[in-house]
């Protein structure tokens, strides 16, 4: 039944097609650009923070979910530095560099590495940066 | 006076191994300097091996300044790199924002 009417109606089937690919983009950018539920509420929470090497970190203890999601966000923040910095500079001096912009980037609220190594709350101001950062 | 004694501190600085051969290097005829390090020591109730480790402290901090700065530079951050870096930072954030 189908296979009569698609090859009856080629027109339609490239668009059906076509609309689910859109689709299918749609979805697979939504689910790069956009932080999980978890990070979002463990983030506005302070229960993580972001670190001056581009990393994130526990702050105090968590349970093990957290300590796991940050375990797996930093994986993939690792994979993304190393295909970025190729060529460029070393991954130390990428992940470091985009810390630096993590950092001035967190919301009032948040937590972020200062320069002691200790965790600070993010204030209406301006964050505590390396004096290295560009 | 204690420039003097400064320079003089070579012997003095080998002397806590020989404290007890002093008479020897006495004997010898050391340079003056050094005999009159190891008295001062002595008479500001130090001992031999105190003295001995002023004047390796001294010999440090002169040697120190060359050491760490060039290499921590190439080790670490190389500040013209973040600096370069930072617009290709920003722009991999917002490639990548549902991990940052």
């Amino acid at each position: 039944m189908t296979r009569i009417r698609f090859s009856s109606a080629p027109g339609f089937f490239l668009g059906t097609a076509a609309a689910v690919l859109m689709l299918a983009g749609v979805s697979v950018a939504e689910a790069q650009s956009a932080r999980s539920p978890a990070y979002t509420a463990a983030r506005a929470a302070g229960q993580v923070g972001e670190q001056t090497d581009g990393y994130l970190g526990v702050v105090g203890s968590q349970g093990a979910d957290i300590a796991a999601m940050v375990r797996d966000l930093n994986n993939q923040r690792r994979a993304v530095y190393t295909g970025a910095a190729s060529g460029k500079s070393t991954i130390q001096e990428y992940a470091f560099t985009t810390g630096c912009k993590l950092i001035r980037d967190t919301r009032p609220g948040e937590k972020y590495q200062g320069l002691d190594g200790s965790w600070k709350t993010r204030g209406a101001g301006a964050p505590e940066l390396d004096p290295r950062c560009p | 006076m204690t420039s003097f004694e400064l320079t003089g501190t070579v012997p003095a600085a080998r002397s806590p191994a020989m404290n007890e051969r002093r008479d020897m290097i006495e004997q010898q005829g050391q340079i003056r300097s050094g005999r009159r390090a190891v008295r001062a020591a002595r008479m500001a109730g130090l001992t031999v091996a105190v003295s001995g480790m002023v004047g390796l402290g001294g010999c440090i901090q002169v040697a120190a300044p060359d050491k760490p700065i060039v290499i921590e530079l190439n080790i670490n951050i190389r500040q013209e790199v973040v600096y370069r870096l930072a617009a290709d930072a920003a722009k991999t954030v917002q490639q990548n924002e549902g991990i940052f």
